[in-house]
């Protein structure tokens, strides 16, 4: 068994075990921090693939980002462990559909993976070569072929942060907002005045 | 015996005996720079500084050192005792991990990557976990609002330090940190910061220059220092997620801390100041036997990097903390159009200007 294999099977049995133990622990901080491992040690999986720029971007969107939130979220929750456990029974067969869907919608996409899939227009497969790493291969193929998803992704990105953004701003008018353009455009002639005050008569507002 | 070094076993030996030589070195160098930043702050404030310990006070850090090991470990009652010390074993674990992609030296890297840039963006955004878990864990008030204070704060200016580097990206054209720094050889007129392409290259300074500034401080922010420090306000937080860690424990989350400005110091000096090259022409190196190239190299690295430090703690000394609010708005409503607008004009001028 070369080095390689050793760290894929190291890699997969971790993602396993923690994704197992993201479900099964009784503390939702431990899964956060369990499902935060089965993302990172996918990462590993992808850089022995040889696609280390994904790998590099699932660490900094999902273990660096996505996750982070997650956590901040869950961390603040006051969860009531004994509610949680009721509700199992009722929640099984929503939940065996849900998994019973996203198994299928697997199977599908490995199978279609396994005839060639997104690649399979191009007559060579797009491997990262000396001259040409794993970056510039996915730009290539991102900015010409599916330039059109690319920018509907985009688009569709777009769109949610806006909604997300007309959903929470308030304009609220009582509350007092600092304006630091123009507190550094003050000037000493604007925000005092020297008074000359004689004794005893004090200084009229 | 060459042959030896490329063998499985040879090569895992040759690794290790590497990352090993770049620890060390990094422990030390984070010694006596907490030494020097102590002294430099101390001098700011007209105090002396550490003076006892050894000549000049140099091994102060190595007191302390034998003080936080021999102290006794406490684990607040109702703590995640297991989170509790992962936490800074994973900060302190990401922080050195990190330095396996700086190229120290011409052929001085642990871990010559394709992605280099993007495993020190990633590995520095982990960095937020050993805070924000060990806040949770400590299972008390303050340290949780440093957690989140920090988790806030910390991913908030990621955003502009990726924006950053995507405009060195642009004009390196590579994310491999060696070639990054291959291309600003020949003078401080090829560095990043004044645009790296020559006299022809300056009108990008006008992109770069700022795009150094606003580097120089979300790496502040991103690890947490003063004027950033909110994770830690000692003056309301008490000492933020610190509070009640105590020991080796502690002493490992300030190392973490430590390393990570060198890094930071060092990424800065990598990405815009020319990394390891001289800031004039090295045309009389031709020749040379490589280990003195490398040292060469290895002088100016680790002085600007040293620079940058030491800039970082003259910035700590003499700029008082923000407010919460006013740190959210220079990070979302000032770093990140500008960055954002950089990487367009970064991008205009790459096409239009630099391209023959």
């Amino acid at each position: 068994m070369d080095l390689q294999a050793i760290a894929f099977w190291v890699l997969a049995i971790v993602i396993v075990v923690s994704a197992l133990a993201v479900i099964s622990a009784r503390n939702p901080v431990h899964s956060v921090l369990f499902l935060i491992t089965a993302f990172f040690s996918a990462a590993g999986l992808f850089v022995l693939l040889g696609a280390e720029f994904l790998a590099m971007l699932l660490v900094i969107v999902y273990v660096g980002a996505v996750a982070v939130l997650f956590l901040f979220v869950v961390m603040m929750l006051d969860v009531d462990f004994a509610a949680l456990k009721e509700g199992f029974a009722r929640y099984l067969p929503l939940g065996a559909l849900v998994a019973g869907a996203l198994v299928i919608e697997m199977v599908i996409v490995s199978m279609a993976v396994a005839q060639g899939g997104a690649a399979g227009r191009h007559a060579m497969p797009l491997t990262a070569t000396p001259h040409a790493t794993n970056v510039e291969m996915i730009g290539r193929v991102l900015y010409t072929d599916y330039i059109y998803y690319f920018q509907a992704a985009g688009l569709v990105l777009l769109v949610a942060m806006i909604g997300a953004i007309v959903l929470t701003l308030k304009h609220r008018p009582d509350v007092r907002r600092q304006n630091v353009a123009d507190q550094v455009a003050r000037t000493p002639a604007k925000g005092m005045r020297v008074v000359q005050i004689k004794p005893g008569e004090g200084l009229a507002p | 015996m060459t042959d030896f070094w490329t063998t499985p076993g040879g090569w895992t030996l040759l690794t290790l005996g590497q990352i090993l030589l770049v620890t060390v070195g990094i422990l030390l160098s984070c010694a006596f720079l907490i030494w020097g930043d102590r002294k430099l702050f101390a001098g700011v404030q007209m105090r002396k500084g550490p003076n006892v310990v050894g000549p000049f006070g140099l091994l102060q850090s190595f007191a302390d050192l034998g003080k936080f090991l021999l102290k006794e470990l406490i684990i607040p009652a109702g703590a995640d005792k297991f989170v509790f010390l992962l936490a800074p074993l994973i900060s302190v674990t990401l922080a050195l991990g990190a330095w396996a992609a700086i190229p120290l030296a011409p052929h001085w890297i642990v871990s010559n990557i394709n992605v280099g840039i993007l495993y020190l963006f990633a590995v520095s955004s982990l960095g937020v976990y050993g805070i924000i878990m060990g806040g949770w864990a400590s299972n008390s008030k303050y340290p949780f609002l440093g957690a989140l204070r920090s988790a806030a704060q910390m991913i908030s200016y990621e955003v502009s330090i990726g924006f950053v580097i995507v405009t060195v990206i642009l004009l390196s054209g590579s994310m491999n940190l060696d070639v990054i720094v291959q291309k600003q050889a020949g003078g401080f007129l090829n560095w990043n910061v004044l645009g790296g392409a020559g006299p022809k290259g300056l009108i990008g300074a006008v992109v770069m220059i700022p795009m150094a500034v606003i580097f120089f401080i979300s790496t502040l922010a991103e690890t947490n220092r003063p004027p950033f420090d909110l994770p830690e306000a000692e003056s309301e937080l008490v000492a933020g997620y610190q509070v009640e860690y105590g020991s080796t424990p502690y002493m490992l989350f300030y190392l973490a801390e430590t390393s990570n400005i060198i890094l930071m110091s060092a990424l800065t000096a990598t990405l815009f100041f020319g990394g390891w090259h001289a800031p004039w022409p090295e045309g009389y190196l031709k020749g040379v036997s490589p280990l003195l190239v490398s040292l060469h190299g290895f002088f100016f690295f680790a002085i600007k990097t040293l620079f940058f430090f030491l800039l970082n703690g003259m910035v700590r000394a003499v700029v008082p903390r923000y407010r919460y609010d006013q740190l959210m708005r220079l990070g979302w409503k000032v770093f990140l159009p500008t960055s954002l607008a950089a990487v367009a004009a970064m991008g205009l001028i790459r096409v239009y200007w630099l391209t023959p």
